[in-house]
């Protein structure tokens, strides 16, 4: 009883909620779907000058079951859009989308008929970064922005598992430098 | 050889399926009849002096006019001389169907299935003539000049979000 | 026998694509066929490729490769903007070097201007196509060794690749994709700090190359695992129309640097690098031996470097420096023009290839007189490479078939325009 009570007036959860916040914000493994010229600055994001690693993305972990984050990096076009859906929706929750790129956040330098405008058409995105490619620097600004708001948003209680669009409700841009 | 001279050697092998010589900037492009495409290609491969055995591109162009709308382009080169030719086929929009090359240059199948893709040109005796770019229910050919380059709204289908 | 639960036409098609070459099916069960899918995501395919692979066990029978999934509309792009437009385009074709991408198309326009470049600006694009040459084969061989297996070659490789963006990143202002050629010239001149850092970077090279080498020279595993797989016979190469390193480990020693010269190319000195094997060993040991031969070819047009203007004479085709824009009367005008109606060509058509990593690129540009082309079109290398991959494969077994794709090294880019 006392501690339900405690519980709904948000005492016992704050502090777990903070841990966990820390641990997932910390742990971010990216699913890199890594379709064209991004992709190359992404791996370059993880290659040693730039290394990824120290942020948490330890590893970039090819199967969507094991990954938190998903970059979508590089143009998606129609046929490949009903693919990363596919990819977004076998991913587990809590899951954020980075849209890295010109191209995945708009359509980009490439307004024709075969490429979808924008990523946000048929999926949810927590952080736009622009820039065609982006930096790697810029890239691991767009890690950390995502890392403050995974810190700005209730995990337990607050948020509805599930409903992915809930916890999307507010997406960041990243400028590039 | 110039391109003088192999003009000259199409003429005495081939004569009757030129239609046209065009040089311009060094390039060399040769106008077949349509229906001797196949003819052509064999002569220009297996003869010694020509020699062009490596397939380099196929493609199409809608030149958007009436009459003979599309053009049928074919890249060649020599690997012994080397050196380029272009052959080119006039072909009309009511019928627009070229004899496939695949059995002299089989590299030319999949050049053959794009520009059937992009432009709606059949090769009957073509092996596999699927699309090769657009989604195979697509049901438009996105190179010719009367599809916007924004293509057609609700033409390929998009998940839900 | 074939997966039924297909809901749209076009696996159809494929699938019966893929039963059509001469297999058999058998009542037993344990002696039929799986078809399996290698998605377009996954992390061996160096992009979206889908490749459907027929089985018999883990004996490949068939494979129907299937592209279309980066299919960007390039060509359409290039009717609807003028020439000059077109130059960032380029560079996301062959993504892994973009440089050389860029310098190609403007080759092609200047041909069919029929404008004449100063020797300092050929020297330059002979040194930044060098350069991508470079920088492309450290990441085909990279993630090749990445794909085998032996991680710490990729992480090698790039660190290496990391030196090269940093030139390109003074010479142009971008790390990668640099739109750095023009037509007529260049963007901007060569520095004296670039050749500073590119003679840096030349005198760590040879030892770095070496150090990739001797990881994987000796590697019983890194051998076993390359030597006599995806062997295909330099017939096969020329019927398949296959151009580049494939058709160079093949024997045939057709590279277009010698063949037919473009720029300065012709007063360098280099080798063409040939292996007879056509394994996936030996694409990878020809890749290795082109890197170092752009080096020499560097070092030489490092040392050969004239001086003098970078943009031709030409105020009608060429686009004028920005502080002359902003300052002078002709060269804003001429800007306006330039960039609003184009240039204006001849009427014609013309075809320029040049050797890029992959083969051999080119670009078809027939021009109607307008400032837009009236048909551009991009012959692409790693196309015609992957319509090659069915005959390298088959007969081979499931585990070859990433070190197959690795050692074709086909980007997608370019493959689906």
């Amino acid at each position: 009883m006392a501690l339900e009570n405690l519980q709904q007036e948000g005492f016992l959860l704050t502090r777990l909620d903070e841990v966990i916040k820390w641990a997932r914000k910390n742990s971010l493994w990216p699913m890199p779907m890594g379709i064209s010229c991004c992709a190359i600055e992404m791996m370059a994001t993880a290659s040693p000058r730039f290394d990824i690693a120290r942020f948490g993305s330890e590893v970039m972990r090819f199967t969507p079951r094991q990954c938190d984050v998903m970059l979508v990096a590089g143009t998606v076009t129609y046929k490949m859009a009903k693919v990363v859906r596919k990819i977004y929706d076998q991913m587990p929750d809590p899951k954020w989308v980075i849209s890295m790129g010109a191209c995945a956040s708009s359509g980009g330098m490439f307004r024709s008929y075969p490429v979808v405008q924008g990523i946000d058409q048929f999926m949810p995105v927590d952080v736009y970064v622009a820039g065609c490619p982006p930096r790697p620097e810029n890239l691991l600004h767009a890690l950390l922005d995502l890392q403050k708001k995974i810190q700005g948003e209730p995990q337990l209680g607050g948020r509805k598992a599930g409903t992915a669009e809930e916890g999307h409700a507010s997406a960041t841009t990243v400028q590039s430098a | 050889m110039t391109n003088a001279e192999i003009t000259e050697k199409l003429k005495t092998l081939v004569p009757a399926s030129i239609l046209s010589v065009e040089e311009f900037r060094g390039d060399l492009t040769v106008v077949i009849r349509r229906e001797d495409i196949v003819r052509v290609a064999e002569v220009i491969k297996t003869d010694p002096a020509l020699a062009f055995d490596l397939i380099i591109d196929v493609f199409g162009v809608d030149m958007y006019r009436p009459g003979e709308r599309f053009e049928v382009i074919y890249n060649v080169y020599s690997l012994a001389h080397r050196r380029f030719l272009r052959l080119k086929v006039r072909i009309p929009e009511e019928d627009p169907t070229v004899p496939t090359v695949t059995g002299v240059w089989p590299g030319a199948n999949w050049h053959e299935r794009e520009t059937w893709d992009m432009f709606g040109i059949r090769f009957p005796g073509h092996p596999d003539l699927r699309r090769l770019y657009m989604p195979e229910e697509f049901e438009h050919f996105p190179l010719r000049k009367d599809f916007p380059l924004m293509g057609i709204p609700d033409s390929l289908p998009l998940p839900r979000r | 026998m074939a997966a039924r639960n297909i809901e749209d036409p076009r696996s159809n098609a494929m699938l019966k694509a893929l039963e059509d070459q001469d297999t058999t099916v058998a009542f037993d069960p344990l002696e039929n066929t799986m078809i399996l899918n290698m998605g377009p995501q996954h992390p061996a395919t160096h992009g979206v490729l889908r490749l459907l692979i027929k089985l018999d066990g883990e004996t490949v029978l068939a494979t129907v490769p299937e592209l279309g999934y980066l299919h960007r509309g390039y060509e359409k792009i290039a009717e609807n903007a003028t020439y000059h437009e077109f130059i960032p385009h380029t560079d996301r074709l062959d993504y892994l070097s973009p440089l050389s991408n860029n310098v190609a198309y403007v080759l092609a326009v200047e041909k069919l201007l029929g404008l004449e470049v100063p020797p300092r600006a050929q020297y330059i694009r002979v040194l930044v196509s060098e350069m991508a040459r470079i920088a492309s084969h450290l990441v085909a061989v990279g993630s090749m060794a990445m794909d085998v297996g032996a991680l710490t070659v990729l992480l090698w490789t790039f660190r290496e690749r990391e030196k090269l963006l940093d030139v390109y990143d003074v010479l142009c202002g971008a790390r990668f994709t640099t739109s750095y050629a023009r037509i007529g010239g260049l963007q901007q001149d060569w520095t004296p700090r670039c050749t500073a850092m590119l003679n840096q970077f030349l005198g760590e090279f040879g030892e770095d190359v070496e150090e990739v080498e001797r990881l994987l020279q000796n590697n019983r595993i890194f051998i076993d695992r390359c030597e006599g797989v995806g062997v295909i016979s330099p017939e096969e190469c020329v019927r398949m129309g296959v151009t580049g390193p494939l058709l160079r480990a093949a024997g045939i020693a057709r590279d277009l640097r010698r063949d037919v010269p473009y720029l300065v190319y012709s007063d360098l000195d280099f080798n063409v690098v040939t292996a007879k094997e056509s394994d996936a060993l030996a694409r990878f040991y020809v890749r290795v031996e082109e890197m170092k031969e752009s080096a020499s070819i560097l070092r030489q047009a490092l040392d050969r470097l004239p001086t003098g203007p970078v943009n031709a004479m030409e105020p009608k085709r060429v686009l004028p420096r920005k502080e002359r824009t902003y300052t002078r009367m002709e060269e804003l005008i001429h800007d306006f023009i330039l960039i609003n109606t184009g240039i204006d060509p001849p009427v014609g058509e013309v075809y320029h290839a040049v050797e890029s990593s992959k083969g051999e690129l080119g670009f078809y540009i027939m021009s109607d007189g307008t400032g837009h082309p009236w048909r551009m079109k991009i012959r692409s290398p790693s196309m015609t490479n992957i319509q090659a991959l069915p005959l390298m494969l088959k007969g081979g077994m499931i585990s070859d078939i990433v070190a197959v794709v690795g050692s074709l090294d086909p980007v997608m880019g370019e493959a689906d325009k």
